[in-house]
């Protein structure tokens, strides 16, 4: 009898820690700002994510985080290719610094990326407070979800299936358009969705090397920590919430697409 | 036996719990606690660290400093007084500008009459000033300078940065001074806003923004500039004729742990040694007996924020993000010059 409710109580506190944690790490804190967002009202929630400077914020964060998405899903493809399948001395290193932009504290990303690639670059390459700048600095941030996400799925693709295309007279393009993209697409996707949801947010290495000008450079995260500062709290949910439910769309989105290649697939 | 066997599968998540929650712990005990016995914890703004780190151990070696230690937080003014308001541990405060003690003293944590002492609650001085490319070779030496042609401003962003509310109160009151109306002040705002080519988020960032290479003024406390020269970065910094007397508040919490050391500490922060200190620092002191034994540069005219109506009615006349003035002004270069 006891020993059943042991198994029992075994049982349910997989699923009940699973729960719990996620309530507590993401649900609750959603639910507050969600709560924060509408604390004055839907038409205050309306006016702050309506006001012009939030409009053109919102909307360079959304056109810069899908391009970097786009950029580095396909950057990404090509160097985990590298990584997978050459073989040259010290690629295993290459390997290792793959993960590095996570561990560098995003405002010392932000400082590098200025000094480089700022107006005293030594490349003479000046990005510092343009549009440019801001890709640069997210497609930093996001490269390795680029990368890690496709590259344990092209470290397990079956060879064979590449070279019976082969001989059965596809070519590289074509074993690569017909053989491996169906394969690899899902991580693909789930690669870009992740990258994607980390631009939507990204702060510390951008406002550096943006020059942070509304209206041009600012990012939604910036002027969201301008409202906060300001003391405006409920304005700055509501416009994360805007912020929150464009990377839920596009993760949606992300997702639908996957189950469509999963389907093709298994025709 | 088996029965443990079996289980111990199901026993390992549970014990990883328990090993995160012994992390989280680690990591919470080592956050300033209300610590027994002679420890201060100092929350300030960003800009004063190095000078509080010679303070410290100068009072250290006072008779009422001996043995007391120090938990210290340095961050953009604005936050760390919000931080304060919903709960941070704080013994002593010093922020950036006395509406963010406000803040503190709405929330009952430090008493309405701080300000009533002799220097009126303010431990340090400074002015806004102009910084500049090593040797000015734009010869930037008046606000009407700011607003030439090819000419590149950097300000931090005035509804996130405190010190970018003071440069841009000197830039108007500055107008006032020089005998203009308040619409010709405003309508230089809005020129000088042509001119901006960067808002970084804080004076920090700012100053990192200027010395990448970008601009050519940074508007920037005089301390905060003064140290920037004092670490080697070639700048040169420019007194405009009109500029703003920025004055920066200090106060004990009413929740101070150990309210004697923080009362000693905060009443050497004000002595004349003290004083010399911040001095040294490159804070103009506020004891005028310690002001006179240093020479900074005397604007023609100096004036109060208290001149232009105070932090309170600025506060929502010029920085509220929606309905004031600056807003305004960058909402309307922001739709005429943003193509898409």
């Amino acid at each position: 009898m006891p020993r059943r409710i042991r198994r029992m109580a075994a049982r349910l506190a997989g699923p009940g820690l699973a729960v719990t944690y996620l309530s507590l790490l993401v649900l609750l804190p959603l639910a507050a700002v969600l709560s924060s967002a509408f604390s004055s009202g839907p038409g205050a929630f309306w006016q702050a994510v309506s006001q012009p400077e939030a409009v053109a914020a919102l909307r360079l964060t959304l056109l810069c985080s899908l391009a970097v998405a786009a950029v580095n899903s396909v950057l990404g493809l090509v160097i985990a290719w590298m990584l997978v399948r050459d073989d040259f001395p010290g690629i295993k290193v290459v390997g290792a610094l793959i993960d590095l932009p996570f561990a560098l504290p995003t405002i010392v990303a932000g400082l590098t990326l200025l000094s480089l690639y700022g107006p005293n670059s030594p490349f003479g390459v000046n990005v510092a407070g343009t549009p440019a700048g801001i890709l640069l600095a997210l497609a930093f941030v996001t490269l390795p979800f680029a990368v890690r996400s496709v590259q344990p799925v092209l470290a397990e693709l079956d060879r064979e299936t590449e070279e019976a295309a082969a001989t059965l007279g596809a070519s590289p393009a074509g074993v690569v358009r017909r053989v491996v993209l169906p394969s690899i697409a899902p991580a693909l996707l789930a690669g870009a969705g992740l990258a994607f949801a980390r631009a939507v947010g990204e702060f510390g290495s951008v406002v550096l090397i943006s020059g942070n000008l509304p209206f041009h450079t600012e990012v939604a995260s910036s002027w969201i920590y301008s409202l906060s500062q300001s003391g405006d709290l409920s304005a700055a949910a509501a416009v994360s919430v805007v912020l929150v439910l464009i990377a839920l769309f596009v993760l949606v989105g992300i997702g639908l697409v996957r189950r469509r290649f999963g389907v093709a697939e298994s025709v | 036996m088996s029965n443990f066997l079996g289980s111990r599968a199901r026993v390992l998540p549970s014990s990883a719990v328990g090993l995160l929650v012994a992390l989280f712990a680690t990591c919470a005990a080592t956050l300033p606690a209300g610590a027994a016995g002679g420890n201060v914890a100092l929350v300030a703004y960003s800009t004063p660290k190095p000078a509080f780190a010679a303070l410290i151990s100068a009072f250290a070696k006072t008779s009422s400093g001996t043995g007391v230690s120090f938990s210290q937080s340095y961050g953009p003014s604005g936050t760390q007084a919000t931080d304060v308001a919903s709960g941070l541990p704080a013994d002593v405060v010093n922020f950036s500008l006395s509406s963010d003690m406000d803040k503190v003293v709405k929330a009952g944590l430090v008493s309405p009459s701080w300000d009533s002492g002799p220097t009126k609650g303010m431990v340090t001085d400074s002015i806004v000033s102009f910084v500049v490319r090593k040797g000015n070779p734009k010869h930037i030496t008046s606000w009407a300078d700011l607003v030439k042609s090819g000419v590149k401003v950097i300000t931090p962003n005035p509804f996130s940065s405190g010190s970018a509310k003071w440069n841009l109160m000197a830039a108007y009151g500055a107008q006032l001074a020089q005998g203009k109306s308040q619409t010709a002040a405003t309508s230089y705002l809005s020129d000088l806003f042509k001119h901006v080519v960067a808002q970084p988020s804080s004076a920090s960032n700012a100053l990192q923004t200027f010395l990448s290479g970008q601009g050519d003024v940074l508007l920037d406390y005089e301390d905060d500039a003064l140290y920037a020269q004092r670490q080697g970065e070639p700048i040169s910094i420019v007194t405009p004729p009109q500029t703003i007397l920025i004055e920066n508040p200090i106060a004990v919490t009413t929740k101070a742990a150990d309210p004697a050391a923080a009362k000693a500490f905060v009443a050497f922060l004000l002595t004349p040694a003290g004083q010399k200190i911040w001095g040294q620092q490159g804070y103009r002191p506020v004891l005028a007996s310690v002001a006179k034994q240093f020479s900074f540069p005397k604007p023609e005219k100096l004036f109060t924020i208290e001149s232009l109506g105070g932090w309170t009615k600025v506060n929502g006349s010029f920085f509220d993000p929606e309905t004031g003035k600056v807003a305004k002004i960058e909402a309307g270069l922001g739709v005429s010059t943003s193509s898409g």
